[in-house]
């Protein structure tokens, strides 16, 4: 079972996939890939030895308009993982993408997870 | 609409700029058709600062208003017109140019220097020391002088002899008293006040009437005292005292004192109900006030009557702290004991450390009458507190002004000062003033400052101010948190101070040994300070491995990010200056690369619209054209912004270029709280902007003045004048530790202006770290920045040698395309987002 599939109808049936390699990763930072299956632009975000410890979250902030959420600076805010856009500085919670200033906005995430050196992202 | 009336006031000192800003203040100009004339050619300036303007500061930067005030409120504002005729019976006022009806009038026309009818008093070289215009007087008469006498040993007196070692000239100060400041000190203030002062190379003369002046044999001219002994000097300033510049009001027939001055009541009213009178002219209980707090009262009071109101004005304080010749002197309430029968007195005397305090206490021992200083002020605000709000004294009373380590010396608590406790007295605060801002939601020194504007006349109060204002906010509850974040509960001085001590490298050994309980990862507020806490200490690669998740994305990326997710690049245009081939490669990588181009504030060419990717590719070329990277995305030294200098103005007298180019090599690369600027100017018309900057530099004569802590942006701030005339080398070791300390003390991203206006002590402290080097900090911190110098490598030219580093640079880790999702469209003939 996993905790982070997104019921839903629309989308064509879901399935592991191989995305990168954990060397592309930047350990306690976020890197970029692209999904082809989607045309989506997805955040990576490796916290080695915290649990879980990869997350996947769409590099889009509604924000700024800008594909750019990759490129913040993760922390955590009481406790709970979180990424600030290097824009506006918005946090989004990993977990489930949740914007702690705005509860209206939340991004999009995806299941990932390592198998041997590779990212598999579930889309 | 009712048509308006008309005010008319006469006098554009402080005073009378003050009432000005009153009535602005009080939503009268919807009433009133305001019009002001000034006799003097400068608005109004400050003239307590009067003798910085010979140690660098000019007349807009002493003026107390920006030159568009007055016209921006609709004030109407005649300077260099002086005011001839009052015309009561038809209610007019008569200059050259013509008459002016008024409604009503206020005098606020100040007091003139008295010059004692000594024969030869009119003789060239015999000068007075009272606004500019008497300042320029002196400063060409010292043109080809070598020495000059004070007459007068008073408290403008030994101003005025400040201004004269200021020009260079030695200076003598002859007083017909047997002490200076007779009215301030007594015999043994006045002995200590003398030594102190003859110690800085002035010659005092007390005793001595000045009988006559004549031609002098080997100077320009010659004192003959009384006793007929001789003093030749080349110029003389006269400073026997003010007298209030009543003959207008004499003119018209108003009620004048016997010993002059415009009678008024309490509600500033002159004998003609028409007239108002405020500031040193104004006679109030037979007493006129020469100083600037009750001058700003009165025009208040002023403001009341006009728009009928019922304020009154009941006498002023008359206790005073001054700082002449560097000597500090503290007088308050009866400092003589001599207004009270059965007064007692406490006093201490040592003459090793040069420092004299004297108690004078009621004859129950409960209540403090008053107070003399010499040598230090710092009990002054506590005994001004027992004094102005008849707090009782403690059981020892001469613990007050004991040295701390001999006994207790209790502060007083800004808890026991009552509401009506005045801790502004220029601008009227008190207390209970500070107490409303914070309800009405200020929430710290600015915003207290901003809402009651204490602490912005003299400045005298900022120490107490800020105690007054953490002691509220505390009792408020509001726990004033300087926890940096919930990682750290430290400040960012405290971190540093932490790191530099411990030696600690890391962002994770800080975070393993001081962080808070429970927190691991940090976050975007603790990673990037901690980032530039570790860069000013040890000055790594901020692009290594250990470093690169604490940097905001564009430490990151060595960038800036522009709205759509492209960064703008900006190479180091050292100082502004650039070869025609550098200009050519930079218009060559623009146009290969499509980046739009601007030219910045800070003379430097910004390239816009650069994908990730290409980043490499652009700094490639760009270093193998000679450039380095410009740190514009870093809290670091931005620009030295100069103009050309004496190398081509006819008018520069240094070569500013050479001095920014030198000075933007020596700090390149420096991480600090915030980002930094300089400007250089070759000159004092100042075409480089170097006030508005964290760092200005003016070229004079003798090498460069140096202003520190100004900014333009959001909040613009005069850069103050820190230093004088210092050579090359002593100007570098200057900033090295200002720009450490700076570094070592401020909060994050404190710009050095904020840093400076938080600062207690202020710019007197200030100089006495990095000047006078009071915490003996002084060779660590010129050490400190020596090796951040020898460290210092291009960050770009470091990741363009590392493929590991460069693995960042693209928009997918997995796929080459760009990112598909920025778009640009073209405008004037660029590129810029869609």
């Amino acid at each position: 079972m996993n905790v982070f599939a997104v019921a839903s109808n629309t989308l064509p049936a879901m399935r592991w996939q191989p995305l990168c390699r954990r060397a592309d990763l930047v350990a306690f930072s976020g890197v970029v890939a692209w999904l082809e299956t989607s045309a989506a632009q997805v955040a990576l975000f490796y916290l080695p030895g915290h649990t879980p410890e990869l997350y996947a979250l769409d590099h889009f902030d509604p924000f700024s308009n800008a594909c750019v959420i990759g490129r913040g600076i993760v922390g955590d805010l009481n406790g709970a993982p979180v990424i600030a856009s290097p824009l506006y500085k918005q946090h989004f919670r990993l977990s489930d993408g949740q914007c702690l200033e705005d509860e209206r906005v939340q991004l999009r995430t995806w299941p990932v997870r390592f198998e041997n050196d590779h990212v598999l992202i579930e889309a | 609409m009712a048509t308006k009336e008309t005010l008319i006031i006469i006098g554009n000192g402080m005073v009378g700029h003050h009432l000005v800003e009153q009535v602005i203040e009080a939503g009268a100009l919807a009433r009133f058709d305001v019009t002001v004339f000034g006799e003097e050619r400068h608005r109004a300036y400050d003239r307590v600062h009067l003798s910085e303007y010979f140690t660098g500061r000019d007349a807009e930067s002493l003026a107390l208003c920006d030159a568009d005030y007055y016209a921006q409120h609709g004030v109407t504002l005649y300077s260099n017109v002086k005011v001839t005729e009052i015309d009561r019976a038809a209610k007019t006022v008569v200059t050259a140019s013509g008459r002016y009806a008024f409604d009503h009038l206020v005098l606020a026309t100040g007091s003139f220097p008295f010059v004692p009818p000594i024969e030869g008093r009119e003789r060239p070289g015999c000068l007075v020391y009272r606004t500019l215009s008497d300042l320029d007087a002196i400063r060409d008469a010292a043109r080809n002088a070598t020495n000059g006498v004070v007459v007068g040993g008073g408290l403008l007196g030994l101003e005025a002899a400040n201004a004269l070692r200021g020009l260079n000239l030695d200076t003598a100060v002859v007083e017909f008293a047997p002490r200076l400041m007779p009215m301030q000190v007594d015999r043994e203030g006045g002995e200590l006040l003398k030594e102190k002062i003859e110690a800085l190379g002035v010659q005092v003369l007390t005793e001595r009437a000045t009988q006559r002046i004549e031609q002098g044999e080997q100077s320009r001219l010659r004192i003959v005292f009384q006793d007929d002994k001789v003093l030749e000097t080349d110029l003389i300033v006269f400073s026997a005292g003010i007298r209030p510049q009543d003959e207008l009001a004499r003119d018209c027939g108003l009620e004048i004192g016997e010993r002059g001055g415009v009678v008024i009541d309490d509600h500033c009213r002159t004998s003609d109900p028409a007239i108002l009178a405020v500031g040193e002219v104004a006679l109030w209980n037979q007493s006129i006030f020469g100083l600037v707090a009750p001058g700003y009262q009165m025009a208040k009071v002023a403001v009341s009557t006009l728009t009928g109101g019922d304020a009154r004005f009941g006498g002023a304080d008359m206790s005073t702290k001054l700082k002449l010749l560097g000597v500090d002197v503290g007088a308050i309430g009866d400092a003589h004991g001599e207004r009270t029968p059965g007064a007692r007195m406490f006093r201490y005397l040592d003459p090793l450390t040069q420092l004299y305090r004297k108690l004078v206490v009621s004859s129950d021992g409960k209540k403090l009458l008053g107070a003399m200083l010499v040598g230090d002020n710092g009990v002054y605000d506590t005994l001004l507190q027992y004094y102005a709000n008849s707090l009782e004294l403690p059981k020892e009373p001469a613990s007050l002004i004991l040295p701390q380590q001999s006994g207790a010396a209790p502060a007083l608590g800004p808890g026991a000062l009552p509401d009506t406790a005045m801790i502004c007295s220029c601008h009227n605060v008190t207390k209970a003033d500070i107490c409303r801002a914070l309800d009405a939601g200020a929430q710290d020194l600015a915003g207290v400052k901003g809402a009651t504007k204490a602490s912005t006349g003299c400045g005298g109060c900022a120490t107490l101010l800020k105690s007054v204002v953490d002691f509220e906010l505390e009792a408020r509850g509001v726990e004033v948190d300087t926890s940096l974040c919930e990682h750290f509960a430290y400040t960012r001085q405290a971190l540093y101070d932490i790191v530099r001590v411990e030696g600690i490298k890391t962002f994770g050994e800080l975070m393993e040994k001081h962080g808070s309980p429970g927190h691991g990862l940090g976050c975007d507020i603790c990673k990037p300070t901690v980032s530039s806490i570790l860069a000013s200490c040890f000055n790594e690669p901020i692009m290594d491995a250990a470093h690169v998740p604490l940097q905001d994305t564009n430490d990151t990326f060595m960038a800036n990010m522009q709205k759509n997710g492209t960064y703008s690049v900006v190479p180091r245009i050292a100082g502004g200056e650039i070869t025609p081939e550098k200009l050519m490669v930079l218009g060559q990588v623009a146009q290969k690369f499509e980046l739009y181009t601007k030219v910045t504030g800070g003379q430097r060419i910004d390239l816009f619209g650069a994908r990730l990717e290409d980043l490499p590719a652009i700094w490639g070329e760009l270093i193998a054209a000679g450039f380095e990277t410009g740190h514009a995305y870093g809290k670091s030294l931005r620009t030295v912004k100069s103009c050309v200098g004496s190398t081509w103005c006819r008018y520069g007298v240094q070569d500013s270029v050479g001095m920014a180019i030198a000075l933007e090599h020596r700090y390149k690369g420096l991480r600090a709280p915030h980002k930094i600027k300089f400007g250089v100017s070759g000159c004092t018309r100042e075409c480089a902007e170097a006030q508005s900057k964290d760092i200005g530099i003016i070229a004079t004569e003798n090498g460069w003045n140096l202003y520190v802590c100004g900014n333009g942006g959001m909040r613009p701030r005069h850069a103050e004048l820190f230093a004088t005339d210092l050579d090359d080398e002593a100007l570098y070791r200057t900033i090295d530790r200002f720009l450490m300390f700076y570094v070592r003390t401020a909060d994050r991203l404190q710009r050095t202006a904020t840093w400076r206006e938080n600062l207690e002590g202020g710019l007197d402290y200030l100089k006495e770290v990095i000047l006078e080097d009071s915490l003996s900090l002084g060779d660590e911190l010129e050490r400190q920045m020596q090796t951040l110098i020898e460290r210092y490598e291009c960050e770009w030219a470091n990741a363009l040698s590392d493929p590991e580093k460069l693995k960042r640079f693209r928009s997918f880790v997995n796929d080459e395309r760009p990112d598909p999702s920025i778009i640009m469209t073209s405008e004037r003939g660029q590129l810029r987002p869609a």
